[in-house]
């Protein structure tokens, strides 16, 4: 870490200790809990509670680019806390020598939610997904044995396995524990949006609450509940000729060419680019493909084919409000919530 | 389904038959509980399989290996009178590593004392396991040193793996991967390729007391892979792997179990 950053970070650490005794402040508050205007989580927390240790520990996992086979990536690298844990301004992800990935990195937040894991869903369950980054041949490329062998020599995490699971053992079970521990407790429920909806005193412009409406009428069949997916595969009219085949990997069934799970929008304004492939730069032109860049294909959502119509009719009005609302999705606290900071 | 019917049906003859011949052996000791060994002695053919071997196989390709693993799991020890040991299943899932000695045997403890004329277990790892969290992927199951029986981009096992060089591979270096595994599918399901398999005894029984320590024989015969139903041309497909190909392999494999013979001390 560079000097003059560490520094920094002392000196805004003493203020903070010496400005204020608030509890949030001091980055130890680590509990798990559900938003009211969420549903119930997915994830089995009796088998695996978040405790603070446990979550300290994930949090030096995620981060660690010992991790990689030459050291340099860390999990980190590729999810980035101000971009809502994607790789902000990358299409592809971006892996170990400068290898490109085949898809868009998706951000880490509200895992405790979600029904299966990538955007071809084919892993279904948060402690499962680790392995995959670590061997992944364009991101850490390190054999998984190999990584665990590097954490147990290290003195450091010895002591953190024995604060959070009471042995220093290093396993493979306890190690993909503690990284779904920190990434539970990234949760994002706090957007101008979620304090409004539960009536926490947050207003939203007449602009926004229309674009909101028009959003709940065009847009929240798939994006929906306050998690603004519903965990479905679909293809929403991207491409003709499926580079990458997507759910079709997984089912290996015909009618499941070119489906993607459909991602999440909070924090949208901070994720870009857009969709799996990374294909679509800005909220305008996303707005823009549904309303005329739909293309068909066999496996089109109906929903983008209604009335013998392609896409979504809306106009410029429209789109621009959708795209208001949209940006209340944006949650500061989650992109500055010092607990998930690497530092 | 027919051809279940019929081992069954020649299974039960075999047994009646075996039950008025069979000489009487000293039951007194057959209380309490005993452990029941398992051997798989891994074959090609009618000789031992070794690595590095050129084997011709049913199709007149030569093949060699150098990678031959399976997961067996979910046993269960049937007496003659239907009545079954259901092995608890966290304490059997067991991979088969042709080039790791030790794994070829495992032995099921604490089975109830009797005689026992069948063994049945699965190929592969059942769905129930294959879609659990981390806390249940321990020994054998566990992911870093399971030697890459597993798929991360879809969180499954590999049921069967065999890797190998022939002639008649228009691959790269003449090489053969065949990586079998699917389960069925989380919530949509996908191609199941578990398979079941019911071993009979022939002209022994495997007698379980608590002085006892039998061990049972199986053979694997790994060129069933290429085999029936579904003759596996290297030279059409040399790899195999998360494709709807893959039910035609594990269609053959599943019958490469056979129950050779029993040592019962
Ligand atoms: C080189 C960039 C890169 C690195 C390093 C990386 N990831 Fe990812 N991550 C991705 C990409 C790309 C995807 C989407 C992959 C796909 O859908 O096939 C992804 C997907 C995920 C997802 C699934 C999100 C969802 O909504 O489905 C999680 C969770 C995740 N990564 C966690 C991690 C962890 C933990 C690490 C470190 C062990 C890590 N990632 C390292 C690029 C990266
Ligand atoms: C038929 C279901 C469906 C409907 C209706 C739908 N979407 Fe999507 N949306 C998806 C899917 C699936 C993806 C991911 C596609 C991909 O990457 O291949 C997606 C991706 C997006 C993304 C990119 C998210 C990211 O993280 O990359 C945005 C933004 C978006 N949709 C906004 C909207 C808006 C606004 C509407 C309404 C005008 C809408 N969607 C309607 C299914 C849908």
């Amino acid at each position: 870490m560079n000097r003059s950053v560490l520094i920094g970070v002392l000196v805004f650490g003493l203020v903070v200790y010496g400005s204020s005794c608030n509890k949030e402040d001091d980055g130890n508050d680590v509990e798990f809990r559900v938003p009211s205007n969420f549903p119930s989580p997915t994830y089995n927390f009796t088998s695996n509670p978040v405790t603070k240790a446990g979550f300290e520990l994930g949090r030096k996992l995620f981060y660690d680019p010992l991790l990689s086979r030459d050291n340099t990536i860390s999990c980190g690298s590729c999810h980035i806390q101000t971009s809502a844990f994607t790789h902000h301004g990358h299409g592809l992800s971006h892996g170990i020598d400068d290898l490109l990935g085949k898809r868009n990195s998706p951000p880490v937040m509200n895992m405790a939610w979600s029904e299966t894991f990538f955007w071809d869903g084919g892993v279904h369950n948060l402690d499962l997904v680790t392995p995959n980054p670590i061997e992944n041949p364009v991101e850490m490329d390190l054999n998984f044995s190999v990584a665990l062998d590097k954490v147990r020599n290290n003195l450091d995490y010895k002591k953190m396995f024995k604060a959070a699971f009471g042995s220093e053992e290093v396993t493979s079970a306890k190690f993909l524990q503690a990284m779904s521990q920190f990434m539970n407790m990234l949760v994002s429920a706090n957007s101008r949006y979620d304090k409004y909806v539960r009536g926490e005193g947050e207003t939203l412009t007449s602009d926004e609450v229309e674009g909101l409406n028009l959003f709940k009428q065009k847009c929240s069949s798939c994006h929906s509940t306050d998690l603004f997916t519903d965990n479905e595969f679909h293809n929403n009219g991207l491409s003709l000729a499926f580079a990458d085949s997507g759910r079709y990997n997984i089912t290996l069934n015909p009618s499941d060419m070119g489906k993607f799970k459909t991602p999440s929008l909070r924090n949208i304004e901070k994720t870009k680019p857009y969709m799996h492939n990374g294909s679509i730069g800005s909220l305008e032109s996303v707005l823009n493909h549904y309303a005329s860049g739909v293309k068909q294909s066999a496996t089109l959502d109906p929903l983008l084919q209604q009335n013998g119509q392609l896409g979504i009719p809306m106009t410029e009005d429209e789109k621009a409000k959708i795209i208001l609302f949209l940006k209340t999705l944006t949650d500061t606290d989650f992109l500055t919530d010092r607990r998930f900071a690497e530092f | 389904m027919k051809n279940m019917k019929k081992i069954f049906a020649a299974a039960i003859l075999f047994t009646a038959i075996l039950s008025t011949s069979s000489c009487k052996k000293d039951k007194d000791d057959l209380t309490g509980t005993g452990p029941v060994t398992i051997e798989f002695d891994n074959r090609f053919g009618d000789g031992p399989l070794n690595f590095g071997t050129a084997y011709t196989n049913q199709n007149g390709e030569e093949v060699t290996l150098n990678l031959f693993n399976y997961y067996v799991s979910n046993f269960v020890l049937l007496k003659e009178d239907g009545t079954e040991y259901i092995v608890p299943k966290d304490e059997c899932y067991h991979l088969v590593r042709h080039d790791v000695t030790a794994t070829h045997s495992l032995t099921i403890n604490n089975v109830p004392a009797g005689e026992y004329t069948k063994v049945k277990f699965i190929i592969g790892v059942d769905s129930l396991k294959s879609t659990s969290d981390a806390s249940q992927r321990t020994g054998d199951l566990d992911v870093a040193t399971n030697g890459d029986m597993y798929w991360m981009w879809n969180s499954g096992y590999i049921f069967m793996k065999m890797e190998g060089t022939s002639p008649s591979s228009t691959e790269i270096g003449n090489i053969f991967n065949y990586h079998i595994g699917l389960y069925g599918g989380y919530a949509t399901p996908t191609i199941n390729n578990l398979k079941s398999v019911t071993l009979s005894v022939t002209d022994d029984k495997i007698i379980v007391g608590k002085e006892r320590a039998p061990e049972v024989h199986v053979y694997t015969d790994a060129k069933e892979v290429f085999g029936s139903p579904n003759p596996l041309f290297v030279s059409a497909s040399a790899v195999i792997m998360g494709s709807p190909a893959s039910v035609n392999v594990a269609a053959n494999y599943a019958d490469m179990f056979k129950l050779d013979h029993v040592h019962n001390d």
